[in-house]
């Protein structure tokens, strides 16, 4: 299936920002982030402002520099330039506060896989300095939440690989942490594993917590996010609500898909501004997926007297800003991505 | 930038905790490492052992001579070992996944590496007293009092730590499991050259100033002397216990150095 798209590469560079620079109700706030390994600059000046209490979302292909971020951003190395101050504290010369503020789950598992979940989580507590009692109770409370008691006793190497994940996350709220850095938390974890967590999140943020996620499920910074940053080469492309974003990017049409030669010409030239694609026998209508648009376009169809074997409508989603946004890099030539993501009316 | 003095206790605590954890479910790696000793031992008092002691002796084969020469050097060489696990195992936390979680916590950064060290050093005097167990039973017969027993087991302790805090540091600059096995063999070569099989005297000339002067002899010397009443001599009795202070200077700083600097990966 070759759907050919009129997609518009938009090397966006706007920015739709609104951030606030005042430092209380701040939870992060960086600028002028650089770090380069080698020649290579991963991040070329960044600037991060998260306001207490919400999700921000940093999106970016591979390589585009979120771990690194992520890691300058939680004490773990060094940037080579740049400010930042996460829950008021400066990152490098109040660390150790820093450190006392957030709780960090990385892209690689950081667990210990010699000795049992529950221990690992024992462990935590020890080392937040949690009474015993208190211990106990946080880790036999966030086992229960995160679906791990039957395995709590069982050393954590021979965990699944999304069991290993939610042990990791689990293991980051012991202390309570009122910042969390989650570089790509739900990969590799099954849809229900990952509503859980979505939900976790949630009530996280209803707490009061702040919550810094990178991630490659769009969806995900969809429905979690109240700010999303893409990042590609090194800078931050796009900053905005989901909204914002997706208003970056045309996208909106409704597709109609013909068996019939003879019908899908006629309806060809009984529409006006579509995009065809002949092999396929698709027909592109540009539409904001309304109901009234959606009628007119069946009024056409009537009107002409054609009957297109399949409709359906596409909205903008994340994943339509990702491509065009970072197109220059991941290069996704036209696939079928944006084609399954349709939905069926 | 250090937490408060009763958070790092706590924190070295948790570490230890974390380490003897460790080596309880894996004793695999300690064990294999005592094999060496013991093995030596045997070999040499039941196989080697005729021609050792007349060698010792002057021409009488007396074994239970040799076997009261030996032990103390055996000993020695158990710890030189079991150090030589201490820099496997944080060879290879270091490529655990859980260091980088560590790092970014509001704990005492050194309580990861005095965990070590500490668990280190209490698995080496387990496994000194099982070597020595071995030695009473095949004929070791020390006449130390009990305040010589005390200060037997701080040498062995003085000689564990400054050991382990240089395996510490091989571990940390190794990277992988192999590598600081590889790095750490010419410490534990080291007891091969030293009084702990023959006395100095009987080594070439050349040689002897090496082996009389490098850390291991003259701990075994006072060690020997300490369990078996010979002459200690104040030299050797100083030269261990500085050369048990200076290692483990080195390698604390070292191992410090090492760790606070960014990670791998
Ligand atoms: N320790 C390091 N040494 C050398 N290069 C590094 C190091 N860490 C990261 N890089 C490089 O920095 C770039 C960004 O890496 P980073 O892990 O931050 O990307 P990412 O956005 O998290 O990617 P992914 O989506 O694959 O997780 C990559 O080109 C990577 O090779
Ligand atoms: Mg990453």
């Amino acid at each position: 299936m070759t759907t050919k798209q009129t997609k518009q590469t938009t090397q966006t560079t706007q920015t739709t920002q609104t951030t606030q620079r005042n430092e209380p109700g701040l939870a992060i706030a960086a600028t002028g982030l650089h770090k380069a390994y080698g020649d290579k600059k991963v991040l070329d000046g960044i600037d991060l402002h998260v306001p207490t209490g919400t999700v921000f979302s940093l999106l970016g292909p591979n390589g585009a520099g979120k771990t690194t971020a992520v890691n300058i951003l939680s004490t773990l190395v060094p940037a080579d330039a740049g400010q930042a101050r996460i829950a008021g504290h400066d990152l490098v010369a109040e660390a150790q506060s820093v450190r006392a503020a957030i709780g960090v789950t990385g892209q690689f598992s950081a667990v210990d896989g010699l000795i049992t979940g529950e221990e690992n989580m024992l462990l935590m507590a020890d080392l937040n300095h949690l009474s015993k009692q208190e211990g106990r109770r946080v880790t036999a409370d966030l086992l229960e939440r995160f679906d791990l008691v039957d395995a709590a006793r069982k050393p954590a190497s021979t965990y699944s690989g999304g069991m290993k994940r939610r042990l990791d996350i689990a293991m980051t709220l012991v202390g309570g942490p009122r910042i969390i850095f989650l570089d790509e938390p739900t990969t590799g974890l099954d849809p229900r594993s990952r509503h859980t967590m979505w939900q976790i999140i949630r009530e996280l943020v209803s707490g009061g917590t702040t919550v810094f996620l990178t991630t490659q499920y769009l969806e995900e910074a969809d429905q979690l996010a109240d700010r999303i940053a893409v990042l590609d080469g090194g800078r931050i492309v796009a900053e905005g609500s989901a909204e914002e974003l997706k208003r970056l990017v045309p996208g909106g049409h409704v597709r109609l898909r013909f068996s019939d030669p003879v019908a899908y010409e006629r309806a060809a030239t009984a529409l006006r501004e579509t995009t065809r694609d002949d092999d396929a026998l698709t027909l592109q209508i540009p539409s904001d997926g309304s109901q009234r648009e959606l009628r007119a376009v069946l009024d056409w169809l009537d009107a002409a007297g054609v009957e297109a074997d399949e409709l359906s409508v596409h909205t903008p989603d994340l994943d339509d800003v990702f491509f065009a946004l970072t197109a220059g890099t991941a290069a996704p030539a036209t696939t079928a991505a944006t084609a399954t993501k349709e939905t069926a009316r | 930038m250090s937490a408060p003095a009763s958070h790092a206790l706590r924190d070295n605590l948790t570490m230890l905790r974390r380490n003897l954890l460790h080596a309880r479910r894996y004793p695999s790696l300690t064990l294999n490492l005592l094999l060496t000793p013991v093995i030596l031992l045997l070999l040499f008092v039941y196989v080697f052992g005729n021609v050792m002691s007349a060698g010792l002796t002057g021409g009488h084969a007396d074994r239970s001579e040799y076997v009261a020469y030996l032990v103390p050097g055996i000993l020695m060489l158990t710890v030189a070992m079991t150090s030589l696990g201490t820099a496997v195992s944080v060879a290879t936390d270091m490529t655990e996944g859980i260091m980088a979680r560590f790092r970014t916590m509001a704990i005492s950064r050194a309580s990861v590496l005095i965990g070590h060290v500490v668990g280190s050093v209490i698995q080496t005097l387990m496994a000194l007293v099982l070597v020595l167990g071995i030695g009473l039973a095949i004929g070791f017969r020390p006449d130390a009092t009990p305040l010589e027993w005390l200060a037997a087991a701080g040498l062995m302790a003085l000689v564990s730590l400054a050991l382990t805090w240089l395996a510490v540091g091989i571990g940390l600059i190794s990277p992988n499991a192999e590598g600081a096995s590889n790095i750490g063999t010419p410490l534990v070569m080291l007891p091969f050259l030293s009084s702990a099989f023959v006395p100095v005297d009987a080594m070439p000339g050349w040689f002897r100033w090496f082996a009389e002067y490098q850390p291991f002899s003259p701990a075994i010397e006072t060690l020997r002397g300490l369990l078996l009443g010979t002459e200690i001599g104040t030299t050797n009795a100083v030269l261990a216990v500085a050369w048990c202070a200076g290692m483990t200077l080195v390698g604390y700083f070292w191992s410090k150095a090492r760790f606070s600097r960014e990670p791998r990966r």
